[in-house]
C-alpha cells in the first residue's frame, strides 16, 4: 500500500481490508485520530482523503492506495484553526477535537454559520453544544 | 489576575494537535485484550457455561477467581462483578475472557444455558424499593383548605444515555503484587476502593491513574469500578496487561443512564397564583441493583418543589427495583426529572387561572430568607428572581409570546436551582483532602479531581494562582494518580469547583503565609519541596437532619431560568429549536469561556433529552444501542444558546463561586415542553418525539 500521509509518502504492509483508522493508529502510531461509535456516525475519526473529508473507520486502507491523506498531526499543532479552538473553547474533552478540526478544515475560506453547521453536522460532540466551535471556526 | 480571565486551558494544546493521550491511546508490552460475556437474559438461573473453542492463549475468568469479595463496592454491596448463579438484568457479566488477538477474541463461542425466570420490567408493578424518602414542611391539610383550586398531573420521563464520545475503556497493568489501572474514568477513589474490596489487597498494591477522559457526564462515575474490577481480574490471572475497551454497542446497552421516572403532583393554589400546597410522588427506576440510586432519589426528591417557596409541602420518593440494567449517575442525577414534573405543571396551573408564566412563577419564586422544602433558608445569594427577570427581558418574552399567537412559533420558559456539591452530610462524610507542592517551576495541584472536559486543571490553576498572587503558567497540574494525589472526591455532584477549588484555596492561603514574601521558586531554592494540605471544613452554620430529611441539603444553590423558541413543522411534527436563552447564577464564573462552554454544552444536552433522545428498551434491553438510532443533538438540531450570567457570590464559595456543571440540564427539558405547549400541545413525558407529538396533536383534536 502506498499514499501520501500528511504530506510524505508511506508504504505500509497491512491487509487491504484493515479500516484506515486502525492503520493510522496501530501501524503508523498517529493516535490523534480517535474512534467514538466505529459505525461512521460520530465523525471523531474524520480524516481528509484528497481533501474530502471522511470516516477513517468506514474506509479499508485499500481505498487510499495512491492518495492524499491528511490526520490532525499533519496540521501541526499551531494551524489558526487549532489556536482558535483553544481560545474560543472550541474543546472540552477533546475526543471529537481532532476529527471536529479535520472536517473544519475542509470547508474552505470564510464559511458563514449555516455552512459551518452543515459541514460539521456529520461531527458529533457532546460537550459543547457547538456554540464554541462556531465561534472558532468562524474566529480561524 | 487569574480568576474570572479566559487564560489557556491546560490541556487545550495537546488536545487540538492529536497529542492528549487517552487511555485507548496507551499500550503496554505484552498486552492482551479483554472480552466480557454477558447475560441475555433479564432474569434466570445460569445452570452451564459451554467453552466452544480452542482454549490456546486465552486467559478465562469467573466469579471462582475473584480473590476478595464478589462485589462492586458502592453504596449497597448487592452488586456481584460477576453473576454468580443468578442474573438479574440483561447485559449482567458472567465470564470474562483475554487474548493478544483481538480476532480469536471476538471469534470465541461461549455458550450459557439458564433457567429462565420471570422478569419484572415496568417499575410500577415493582414493590421493591431500594429507597424510600419523605419530605414534609407545614400541614398539607391547611394548605388545601386555603386553595382556591387544586391542580393534578402525572409526568414521566424516560432513560438517557450519557453518550460521552469516548467509549468506556480501562488498561489493567499487574505491577509488584498488586495492579495499576489506567482508565477513562471520573472517580479514581472509588475505583481505588473497589479494587481493594474485589481483590482483597492492600491499599498501597493498587494504583489508579485517571488517563484523559473523553467525556463522563456522569456515566464514568460508578461504571469504570466495575469495567476496572474485570480488566484486574483478567490482568492478575494472565500476569500481563489488558486493555477493556467497550465498543460503541456494549457501552450503550451496557452501562448505566439517567433512572427514568414517574411524578404525580397534585398542587393547590389561590386565584391570584398563590401555592398553598403541594404533594408530590417521585418514582424512579433503579435497574436491578443499588448503585447510586438511593442518593439520585435524594437529589430528585429534594428538588421536587423547585425554587418555590410554597408553604405547606410533602414530597415522597421511591427508587424501585427492576429487572433492567441498573441505572446511575448523569449530570443532573434526579434533578432534572422531578423539576421537568413541577416546571411542566406550573405551565399548567398559569394555564388554568389564565396567568401570565412569569408572574405565576415571579409570585412564587423563592427570595432570600424563605425555606424551601427541607426548610433550608435561602441565603443573599438566591437570585431566582433574578434569573427570571433578566431572562425575559434578554429573550423579549412577552412580545414574542403574543406574537406567535396562532402561529407554528412556540416560546417558553422553565426556572430550575440545583445544590452545589454532595446532598446532606455528604461532604463531612468524604472529608475530601487537597494539597499544594512547591517545586521547582512553581506550584503543583494535588488533588484527585479528574478532567472530563470542564476544564477541572484550567479553574483550579487559576484558583490557586490568584490566591498565591503567582502567574497562573507556574502552576503546573496532571492527571490524578492515587499513587501521589490525595483523596479529594469524587468528580461529580458540581462540586469540583465550589468544593475542592475552596480547599485548595485554603491550601494556597497557607502555603502564602509559610512563603512569606519569597516566590514558591526561591523557596525550592532555598529549601527543596514544601507540600500544604488541607481538608474540607463545613461553612459554619449547615445543619442536616438525615432521618427526617430536614435542614441545609446544600450549601447553596445555583439558579437558572432557560427560555425556549421553537417552530413546529405541522406536517411531521418535528420540531426545530430556533433559540435558546439561559440565564444563570453560578456565583462567579472563574473562567467566563469554560463556564459558559457548561452552560452551552449542558444546554444542548437537555435539548437532546427533551426532544431527541429515546432510549426504546425492549425485553429489559435497550434496543436502539447504536448512534444511527439513538439519535443526540448534532450543529443542526442545535439553535443558538445566548448564555448570561447574573452572578450573585456565595459567600463560602472560592471566589463566590458555586456549582456549574449540573445546573444548565435541569432547564431546557421543561422549557422546551412549555413552548410547545403554547402551541396548545399537551405533553406531559419526554422525550417529545414526533411520534409523541403527533399523538398529543391527534388526541386533540
Amino acid at each position: 500500500m502506498r499514499f501520501r500521509l500528511n504530506g510524505q509518502q508511506r508504504e505500509l504492509e497491512v491487509h487491504p481490508m484493515k479500516r484506515l483508522l486502525d492503520a493510522l493508529r496501530e501501524d503508523l502510531g498517529l493516535i490523534g485520530t480517535k474512534e467514538g461509535c466505529g459505525e461512521g456516525e460520530c465523525g471523531s475519526c474524520t480524516v481528509l482523503v484528497d481533501g474530502e473529508p471522511v470516516c477513517s473507520c468506514l474506509l479499508p486502507v485499500a481505498q487510499v492506495e495512491g492518495a492524499e491523506v491528511i490526520t490532525i498531526e499533519g496540521l501541526g499543532g499551531e494551524h489558526p484553526l487549532q489556536r482558535a479552538f483553544v481560545e474560543e473553547g472550541g474543546a472540552q474533552c477533546g475526543i471529537c477535537t481532532p476529527g471536529m478540526i479535520m472536517a473544519a478544515l475542509a470547508l474552505g475560506p470564510n464559511p458563514t454559520e449555516a455552512e459551518i453547521r452543515e459541514g460539521l453536522a456529520g461531527n458529533l460532540c457532546r460537550c459543547t453544544g457547538y456554540t464554541a466551535i462556531i465561534r472558532a471556526v468562524q474566529k480561524a | 489576575m487569574a480568576v474570572g480571565r479566559n487564560v489557556a486551558r491546560k490541556d487545550g494544546f495537546p488536545k487540538v494537535a492529536g497529542s492528549a493521550l487517552y487511555t485507548d491511546d496507551l499500550a503496554f508490552p505484552g498486552m492482551l485484550y479483554g472480552r466480557s460475556i454477558r447475560s441475555p437474559l433479564a432474569h434466570g438461573r445460569i445452570e452451564a457455561i459451554e467453552l466452544d473453542f480452542d482454549r490456546t492463549g486465552f486467559t478465562i475468568v469467573d466469579c471462582q477467581d475473584i480473590p476478595g469479595r464478589n462485589v462492586v463496592t458502592l453504596l449497597g454491596d448487592d452488586q456481584p462483578c460477576l453473576a454468580a448463579g443468578q442474573v438479574l438484568h440483561v447485559g449482567e457479566p458472567i465470564l470474562l475472557l483475554a487474548h493478544a488477538d483481538r480476532e480469536r477474541l471476538l471469534e470465541a463461542r461461549v455458550e450459557i444455558r439458564f433457567q429462565e425466570m420471570p422478569a419484572l420490567l415496568n417499575l410500577l408493578e415493582s414493590d421493591h424499593s431500594f429507597k424510600d424518602i419523605l419530605i414534609q414542611k407545614g400541614e398539607l391539610e391547611a394548605g388545601w383548605s386555603r386553595a382556591d383550586t387544586i391542580i393534578e398531573g402525572e409526568y414521566r420521563t424516560g432513560h438517557q444515555e450519557q453518550l460521552y464520545i469516548e467509549p468506556n475503556v480501562v488498561i489493567a497493568v499487574p505491577e509488584e503484587g498488586g495492579v495499576t489501572i489506567h482508565g477513562s474514568l471520573q472517580c479514581p477513589y472509588y475505583v481505588h476502593k473497589a479494587l481493594r474490596v474485589l481483590l482483597d489487597l492492600p491499599p498501597e498494591r493498587i494504583r489508579v491513574v485517571a488517563r484523559e477522559t473523553g467525556g463522563g457526564f456522569g456515566g464514568k462515575e460508578e461504571y469504570p469500578s466495575m469495567i476496572a474490577g474485570h480488566a484486574a481480574l483478567l490482568a492478575l490471572k494472565a500476569g500481563r496487561p489488558v486493555k477493556l475497551v467497550y465498543d460503541r454497542e456494549e457501552d450503550m446497552i451496557a452501562t448505566t443512564k439517567r433512572h427514568p421516572s414517574i411524578c404525580r403532583i397534585r398542587s393547590g393554589v389561590q386565584d391570584d397564583g398563590t401555592l398553598t400546597a403541594l404533594d408530590i410522588e417521585v418514582l424512579i427506576d433503579g435497574g436491578a441493583y443499588v448503585t447510586l440510586s438511593p442518593v439520585v432519589l435524594s437529589r430528585g426528591v429534594i428538588h421536587a418543589s423547585g425554587p418555590y417557596r410554597c408553604p405547606n409541602v410533602r414530597i415522597q420518593g421511591r427508587a424501585l427495583r427492576t429487572n433492567t440494567p441498573p441505572n446511575g449517575a448523569f449530570r443532573g442525577f434526579g434533578a432534572p426529572q422531578t423539576q421537568f414534573a413541577l416546571e411542566v405543571h406550573m405551565e399548567r396551573i398559569a394555564e388554568q387561572l389564565r396567568m401570565d408564566p412569569v408572574q405565576l412563577r415571579r409570585i412564587n419564586a423563592l427570595r432570600p430568607g424563605d425555606r424551601n422544602a427541607t426548610g433550608q433558608v435561602m441565603g443573599p445569594d438566591c437570585s431566582a428572581l433574578e434569573v427570571l427577570e433578566e431572562a425575559v427581558r434578554r429573550s423579549d418574552f412577552h412580545r414574542k409570546r403574543r406574537n406567535h399567537s396562532g402561529s407554528l412559533r412556540g416560546i417558553g420558559l422553565s426556572l430550575i436551582y440545583h445544590g452545589s456539591g454532595f446532598t446532606g452530610s455528604g461532604e463531612v462524610a468524604l472529608n475530601s483532602e487537597a494539597a499544594l507542592e512547591v517545586t521547582e517551576a512553581g506550584v503543583r495541584i494535588l488533588v484527585a479531581s479528574t478532567e472530563i472536559g470542564q476544564g477541572t486543571r484550567t479553574m483550579h490553576a487559576q484558583i490557586v494562582a490568584e490566591t498565591l498572587g503567582i502567574p497562573y503558567e507556574q502552576v503546573e497540574t496532571d492527571n490524578p494518580d492515587t499513587a501521589r494525589v490525595p483523596d479529594s472526591g469524587p468528580t461529580v455532584a458540581s462540586r469540583t469547583c465550589m468544593v475542592v477549588g475552596g480547599i485548595l484555596k485554603r491550601c494556597a492561603e497557607q502555603l502564602k503565609e509559610r512563603l512569606g514574601d519569597r516566590s514558591p521558586q526561591q523557596y525550592f531554592a532555598e529549601h527543596g519541596s514544601l507540600k500544604v494540605s488541607r481538608r474540607y471544613q463545613r461553612p459554619e452554620g449547615l445543619l442536616w437532619d438525615e432521618e427526617h430529611y430536614r435542614g441545609d441539603a446544600y450549601a447553596t444553590f445555583a439558579y437558572s431560568c432557560v427560555v425556549s423558541e421553537l417552530e413546529l413543522d405541522p406536517d411531521t411534527y418535528q420540531v426545530k429549536p430556533l433559540r435558546l436563552t439561559a440565564v444563570q447564577d453560578i456565583g462567579k464564573a472563574i473562567h467566563p469561556i469554560l463556564a459558559a462552554g457548561q452552560i452551552e454544552g449542558g444546554t444542548a444536552q437537555g435539548l437532546g433529552y427533551a426532544l431527541l433522545e429515546e432510549v426504546v428498551m425492549q425485553g429489559g434491553v435497550m434496543a436502539n444501542a447504536q448512534l444511527t438510532n439513538y439519535l443526540i443533538p448534532t450543529t443542526m438540531d442545535t439553535p443558538p444558546i445566548d448564555v448570561h450570567f447574573v452572578n450573585r457570590p456565595y459567600q463560602e464559595g472560592p471566589f463566590g463561586a458555586k456549582g456549574v456543571g449540573e445546573l444548565p440540564i435541569d432547564g431546557p427539558a421543561p422549557s422546551l415542553v412549555n413552548a410547545l405547549r403554547h402551541l396548545g400541545l399537551d405533553l406531559r413525558s419526554i422525550p417529545a418525539t414526533p411520534e409523541r407529538i403527533m399523538e398529543v396533536a391527534c388526541a386533540s383534536v
